[in-house]
C-alpha cells in the first residue's frame, strides 16, 4: 500500500468530494429515516439501556451542579463538626439536619462527599477516554492508511502494550509520576490508547479497500482530508462502543488505583479514595463510610455498561437487521 | 517448528531487555530512597556510607549497566528495606500468589463454563437471561469493593470466615501451601472468590457465545441424529469445542490475574507478591519493584508461549510453524 500521490488540497473539487462522502453521521436533519434517529429509536426499545442512560444523565447533572445541590461543602473544614464524627445513616444533628448516609470520622456528610467524589471520578473517566480516543484513533488510522513498516511498528507497540494488564501498567506509571488527578488522567490515557488504535486500524483496513476511498484519493484530495473526513467517520461505530465501555473501565481503574493509594491526592478524594478511607472503620461495623461510595461507584459503572451493551448490539454490523 | 521457537525466544529476550530499561529509568525518577531509609539523626558520614553501600552514588548509566549484568546472573539487586536479595523475597511470596490465582482460575472456569453452557443452550429462558444480567454485574463490580463487601458480610457480620491473612500452611515438596489445611482453605475462599468473579463473567460470555455457535453445527445435529443422549452431546461434543476460545482467553487472563492479585492481596492482607509490590512502592524500595516487574514480564512471556502450544494441541488446524509471531 502506498500513500496517495498528491497531497495538494483539491479546492475546486470539494463539491464533488462532498458528493462522494458517505452520508452517515453528516449534518442531515434528524428525520425519522436518518441513521441517528433510527439508532435512538432502537436504543429506547431496550428498557435496561434506557434506565442506564437516564441514570448516567442524572448523575452527570448532579455531579456538574454539585456545589449548588449538596447540603455541605465536604472539603471546607469550617463547615465540618468533629462532634458529628462517624454518625450512622439517618442520624440527626442540631446544626446540620439529617445525615442521610451518615458521616465519616471527621464529621463529613457522606452524601456530600460522595457527590464530590463522583465529580472527580467522572472527570477522570471522561477526560482520559476522550484523549485516549483521539490519540488511539489517529495512530490506528495512520497505521491502516500507510501500511507497510509504519503499520507493523505501530501495531507491534500496541501488541506489547496490550499484553500487559492495564492495572499493572497504570500502577507502575503512577508509582513513577506520583499522586495527582492530572497524573491519573495521563496514566489512564497511556493504558487505554492502544485499544482504540487496534480497533480503528481493524475497521479502517476494511474501509480502506472500498471504492469511495479510491475515489477520494483519485480526486486528488489531501491525505489528511481523506483520513479524517472519509475514512474516520466510517470507522466510528465500533469506536463508540469501545469508548462507552472504556469510560466505565477508566472509572473503575481510577477507583482501584486510588484505593491502593497511588491515585488521586487526599485533598481531592474520588469514590475509590472514600472507600479506602472507610476500610479501617469497617472492621468495627461502621460500614457506611465504605459502603455508600461503593454503591455509587457500582451504579455508575453498571449504568454505563448497560448502555454500552445495547450500543454494541445495535452497532454491530453482523447483527444488522 | 524450531525456527518458530528461536524467533519467539529472541522476541522474549528483546521484550525483557526493553522492559528492564524502561522500568529502571522510570523507577529512578521516583523520589530519593535515601530520605526514607536513613534515620534523620544519622550524621553526614553515615549518610554517605549508606549511599555508597546501596550504590546510589554512581551515575544512572553505571547503575543500569551493573543491574543488567547482575540480572543475567540471576541477581536482581538487594532490597533496600529488607536487606535480602529482591529475587529471593519475590520467590518466597510467589507460591502464595500463584495459589490464589490458580484457585480463582479453577473457580472461574468451572462456574463460568457451566453457567455459560446453560445460558447458551437456553438463551431465552429466565435462567439464561438472569445469568447474562448477572455477568454484566460481575463485570461492573470493582474488585476491591467486592472484597470489602465480602469481608463485611462473611467476616464482620456473620463471622464465618477470617477477614485476612493466609492461615496455616503445610509444606508440600518444599512449597508452603494452604490448600491442605482447613484453616488455610477458610482464609483462601474470600480472596479467591473476589479474584474469580470478573473472570467468571468473562468465561460465561465466551462459553455462551461458543455454545450458541456450536449447537447449530452439523456435527452436533449428526450426533443427535445418531441417537446419542443429550448429556453426551453437550458434555462431549459441545463442551470440547467451546473450550478452545476459553482456554486461549483464560491462559492470557492468568497473567492479568496475577496482576489483579495486587488489589485482592491488599484488601485481604494476603502475603503474596502483589502486596510486596504495593509495600515496596510505598517504601521506595526500587530493587524490589524492578525485580517484581521483571518477574511478572517473565511469567507473562511464559504464559503466552504455553497458551500458543496448548492452542495447537486443542485445535489441530493451527500449526505453530505457520503462525506469524
Amino acid at each position: 500500500m502506498s500513500a496517495p500521490a498528491s497531497d495538494t488540497p483539491g479546492q475546486g473539487l470539494s463539491a464533488a468530494a462532498a458528493a462522494g462522502e458517505p452520508e452517515a453521521l453528516h449534518a442531515a436533519p434528524l428525520t425519522a429515516r436518518s441513521p441517528l434517529a433510527r439508532l435512538a429509536r432502537d436504543f429506547c426499545a431496550s428498557w435496561p439501556a434506557l434506565i442506564g442512560l437516564v441514570v448516567i444523565l442524572v448523575i452527570a447533572v448532579v455531579a456538574v451542579f454539585a456545589p449548588w445541590i449538596v447540603p455541605q461543602d465536604p472539603y471546607d473544614l469550617a463547615q465540618l463538626d468533629i462532634m458529628d464524627g462517624t454518625l450512622p445513616p439517618g442520624a440527626e444533628s442540631y446544626a446540620f439536619g439529617t445525615y442521610w448516609l451518615g458521616t465519616d470520622v471527621q464529621g463529613r456528610d457522606m452524601l456530600s462527599a460522595i457527590v464530590y467524589g463522583l465529580r472527580i471520578s467522572l472527570l477522570v473517566g471522561s477526560v482520559s477516554v476522550a484523549c485516549a480516543l483521539v490519540v488511539g484513533s489517529a495512530v490506528g488510522l495512520v497505521a491502516a492508511f500507510f501500511g507497510g513498516s509504519v503499520d507493523s511498528v505501530l501495531m507491534r507497540i500496541v501488541d506489547i502494550q496490550l499484553s500487559f494488564p492495564a492495572i499493572l501498567v497504570a500502577l507502575i506509571l503512577l508509582a513513577i509520576f506520583g499522586n495527582g488527578v492530572d497524573k491519573v488522567i495521563v496514566a489512564l490515557i497511556i493504558v487505554q490508547w492502544a485499544y482504540y488504535a487496534r480497533a480503528v486500524r481493524g475497521s479502517a483496513l476494511v474501509e480502506r479497500r472500498k471504492e469511495y476511498i479510491d475515489a477520494a484519493v483519485c480526486l486528488g484530495l489531501g491525505t489528511r482530508r481523506v483520513l479524517f473526513r472519509h475514512l474516520l467517520p466510517n470507522c466510528l461505530p465500533p469506536l463508540i462502543v469501545i469508548a462507552t465501555v472504556q469510560v466505565a473501565h477508566a472509572i473503575a481503574l481510577e477507583a482501584t488505583l486510588s484505593f491502593l493509594g497511588v491515585g488521586v491526592p487526599i485533598t481531592e478524594p474520588s469514590l475509590g479514595l472514600l472507600i479506602s478511607n472507610g476500610f479501617e472503620y469497617m472492621m468495627s461495623g461502621r460500614y457506611w463510610i465504605s459502603f455508600f461510595p461503593g454503591v455509587a461507584l457500582v451504579v455508575v459503572i453498571v449504568a454505563i455498561n448497560l448502555v454500552g451493551d445495547r450500543l454494541r448490539d445495535l452497532l454491530n454490523p453482523r447483527l444488522q437487521r | 517448528m524450531l525456527v518458530y521457537f528461536i524467533r519467539r525466544l529472541g522476541q522474549a529476550a528483546l521484550v525483557l531487555v526493553v522492559m528492564a530499561l524502561l522500568v529502571f529509568v522510570g523507577i529512578y525518577a521516583i523520589g530519593n530512597p535515601v530520605d526514607v531509609l536513613i534515620s534523620p539523626e544519622a550524621d553526614l558520614a553515615e549518610q554517605q556510607a549508606t549511599i555508597e553501600r546501596l550504590g546510589l552514588d554512581k551515575p544512572l548509566w553505571e547503575q543500569l549497566w551493573l543491574f543488567l549484568v547482575n540480572a543475567l546472573g540471576g541477581d536482581l539487586g538487594r532490597s533496600f528495606v529488607h536487606g535480602e536479595p529482591a529475587l529471593q523475597l519475590i520467590l518466597e511470596r510467589l507460591p502464595a500468589t500463584l495459589e490464589l490465582a490458580l484457585v480463582a482460575l479453577v473457580i472461574a472456569v468451572t462456574a463460568g463454563v457451566f453457567l455459560g453452557l446453560w445460558a447458551g443452550l437456553k438463551p431465552d429462558s429466565l435462567t439464561g437471561r438472569s445469568i447474562m444480567t448477572g455477568s454484566i454485574l460481575g463485570f461492573s463490580l470493582p474488585n476491591f469493593w467486592l472484597g470489602l463487601m465480602l469481608i463485611l458480610v462473611f467476616a464482620v457480620s456473620l463471622q464465618w470466615l477470617p477477614a485476612g491473612g493466609r492461615g496455616d500452611t503445610v509444606s508440600l515438596l518444599g512449597i508452603r501451601t494452604s490448600l491442605f489445611t482447613l484453616d488455610g482453605l477458610s482464609h483462601l475462599i474470600l480472596p479467591a472468590v473476589t479474584l474469580a468473579l470478573y473472570k467468571t463473567s468473562l468465561v460465561i460470555r465466551l462459553a455462551r457465545a461458543g455454545t450458541r455457535e456450536v449447537a447449530l453445527q452439523d456435527y452436533v445435529k449428526f450426533a443427535r441424529a445418531k441417537g446419542l443422549s443429550s448429556s453426551r452431546v453437550i458434555y462431549v461434543h459441545v463442551l470440547k469445542n467451546i473450550m478452545i476460545p476459553v482456554v486461549t482467553v483464560i491462559g492470557l487472563e492468568l497473567g492479568s490475574m496475577i496482576a489483579f492479585a495486587v488489589v485482592t492481596e491488599t484488601v485481604f492482607a494476603w502475603p503474596g507478591i502483589g502486596k510486596l509490590l504495593i509495600d515496596s512502592i510505598v517504601n521506595l524500595d526500587r530493587p524490589v519493584v524492578v525485580a517484581y516487574l521483571m518477574m511478572t514480564v517473565f511469567i507473562f512471556i511464559l504464559i503466552n508461549f504455553a497458551v500458543d502450544l496448548l492452542y495447537s494441541l486443542l485445535d489441530p488446524r493451527v500449526r505453530l510453524s505457520e503462525a506469524k509471531a
